[in-house]
């Protein structure tokens, strides 16, 4: 049994659809990153899941739980991490942490200890009795996520967890969430970072105007973009068009202002070495040549383009 | 059961969060405190000069039950705020997303501001006392006065918790603090709506607040004036019927309004 289901989920806000008809499978114990441009639903499927929002249609179990009949069991399943943090402002980091460590049901002296070995695990330790206030916005996120972490749920949902963090806060937040999962947690998170669902997730789901544009490994999707290419930066923008009259295979590409070329890698470092010796023959100067993988962005801008090009 | 006992406890676990509050920012806490102390000082030595009480009897004496109604009606921008802030900073969300009880964030809310109300008028007391006021009538129907003002606070609790979820934004309480005057001085608080034109004097009358401060100066033995409307001449009971009208539709529609957050 799948660790969240959901199938037809509809969600309209007066003539807006924010989600039409949304079906998604998370096996246990895998990440599954939900991306999408802005007002693609992500949001909104995220707070049904967690019983904060009720569908219009559809339904949906985390857990085993159907999340509209029965919240109260699902909760106790799930954690979330929302997409703004949702801490005490007032109170010390330690202070919010006890907080919903009580609210957990935990007892005062498990509360304070779980509130301590997450201070340490988030990096929090010497910010652990400032009040929140005066936390830098990264150190916000990483005791909203702390606070999302209390009881090691078996299902979590992070919503866009580092949007607005730098590199090394971002790489301690996904290194706990790869602890997570090691233990057995199932996560769902939503990202505007390609790379980021490209590092965590197992499985992609790519949601567009509140429907499924695609599904499946980052390698799945990338090959939706027709697989590797060799890929050509020349020196003179003059030459574009002499190396694409050379290089002339079907599926070749030409960006003449970035003065680059590209043709798919088929035989992969034989096509490569022959690019080069073409190349060569012609005297035309390159600045440089590789075998590029097409990126989860192209992708996304692909598969969510909203005009088709002609 | 155990649902009861989970409403308690997590009551008492936001509660206590907002006990912390008062620690963390004591000077807000100081404020709220002092500034029913500050208006009563005001007006009893600024302004009391030009009033006249029935009886000659004492500005002060008169005003201190007055004040007291005033602390229950500051409470609900303390109310709305709180509602509101949580509201809009997740807080709330927050709180629906945990397996806690769901009634505790309304029981926990109303244990904050209800000690909160408590200690602010403990203080005026305290202030009253200083400047001369006394109860007249011995502790019990002194207590049955605190009774009244607490069944006003519980009433504005309700239309607290209902227009903070309503606004959903912190900000709004300005239109609250503003609001907040026009009830004050709409009504036999500072001065007998008997002088005021005859309308106004009748709505202020039938204004909630002058009922709870007829009743606690009648059960005080505080002057005041005798009424000449039919609000005023009932003014006890309007003080217990009042609050319970204000609960029966603010309570059912904050609950209403809660529930639909998942709309
Ligand atoms: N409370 C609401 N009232 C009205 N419309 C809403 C509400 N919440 C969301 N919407 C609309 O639903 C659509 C989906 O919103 P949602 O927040 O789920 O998107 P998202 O994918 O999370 O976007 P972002 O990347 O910007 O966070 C949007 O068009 C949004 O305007
Ligand atoms: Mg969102």
């Amino acid at each position: 049994m799948p660790a969240i289901e959901a199938t037809g989920l509809v969600k309209r806000y007066g003539a807006d659809t924010a989600l039409a008809g949304l079906d998604l499978a998370v096996p246990e114990g895998t990440v599954c990153g939900l991306l999408g441009p802005n007002g693609a639903g992500k949001t909104t499927a995220v707070r049904i899941l967690t019983t904060l929002l009720r569908p219009d249609a559809g339904h949906a179990t985390v857990a085993g739980i159907d999340v509209v009949k029965d919240p109260a069991k699902a909760k106790a399943a799930l954690g979330l991490v929302g997409q703004h943090a949702a801490v005490d402002e007032v109170l010390s980091g330690r202070e919010n942490l006890q907080l919903f460590g009580r609210l957990h049901h935990l007892g005062a002296r498990t509360a304070t200890r779980r509130a301590d070995e997450l201070l340490a695990a988030f990096g929090l330790t010497d910010a652990a009795t400032k009040s929140v206030r005066h936390y830098s916005g990264g150190m916000r996120r990483r005791l909203d996520l702390a606070a999302g972490l209390i009881t090691e749920p078996r299902v979590l949902f992070l919503d866009e967890p580092t949007t607005g963090l730098d590199p090394r806060s971002r790489a301690e937040i996904w290194s706990a969430v790869r602890d997570l999962v090691r233990r057995g947690t199932t996560v769902l998170l939503t990202t505007q970072y390609l790379e980021e669902a490209d590092q965590l997730a197992d499985r992609i789901a790519l949601l567009d105007h509140g429907r499924l544009a695609a599904e499946g490994t980052s390698d799945e999707l990338k090959a939706v973009l027709g697989g590797d290419r060799v890929e050509v930066l020349l020196v003179d923008q003059s030459d574009v068009d002499e190396a694409a009259h050379l290089l002339a295979v079907p599926g070749l590409e030409v960006d003449r202002d970035a003065a680059k070329v590209s043709i798919p890698a088929t035989d992969r470092v034989d096509t490569l070495s022959g690019v080069i010796r073409t190349l060569a023959d012609a005297a035309i100067p390159a600045q440089d040549i590789a075998i590029r993988r097409p990126t989860l962005d192209e992708v996304f801008l692909h598969l969510t383009a909203t005009e088709v090009p002609a | 059961m155990t649902a009861l006992r989970f409403a308690v406890t997590d009551g008492w676990t936001i509660t206590r969060r907002d006990l912390l509050h008062w620690r963390r920012a004591p000077s807000i806490a100081v404020i709220t405190l002092l500034f029913p102390v500050l208006l009563l000082l005001m007006f009893s030595y600024l302004l009391g000069g030009g009033m006249a009480v029935p009886d000659g009897g004492d500005y002060r004496e008169f005003l201190v039950p007055g004040m007291a109604a005033m602390v229950m009606l500051f409470g609900l921008e303390t109310t709305f705020t709180s509602v509101a802030t949580d509201a809009t900073r997740g807080i709330t969300d927050r709180f629906r997303s945990l397996p806690m009880s769901p009634s505790a964030v309304v029981l926990g809310r109303a244990g904050a501001d209800l000690l909160q109300s408590l200690a602010t008028i403990a203080v005026l007391i305290g202030a009253g006392l200083l400047v001369g006021w006394r109860w007249h009538n011995g502790l019990g129907p002194a207590l049955g006065a605190l009774a009244m003002l607490i069944l006003l606070r519980i009433a504005l609790l309700a239309v607290g918790i209902f227009l903070g979820l309503l606004a959903a934004d912190p900000q709004a309480v300005v239109a609250m603090q503003i609001l907040v005057w026009p009830f004050g001085f709409l009504s036999n608080v500072f001065t007998s709506p008997a002088t005021m034109p005859g309308w106004l004097g009748t709505i202020a009358d039938a204004n909630p607040v002058s009922a709870t401060v007829a009743a606690v100066r009648e059960l005080c033995g505080n002057p005041g004036w005798p009424g000449t409307s039919w609000f005023a001449e009932n003014a006890t009971l309007l003080a217990v019927v009042w609050p319970l009208v204000l609960l029966a539709i603010f309570f059912p529609l904050a609950v209403r309004r809660y529930q639909r957050l998942n709309r």
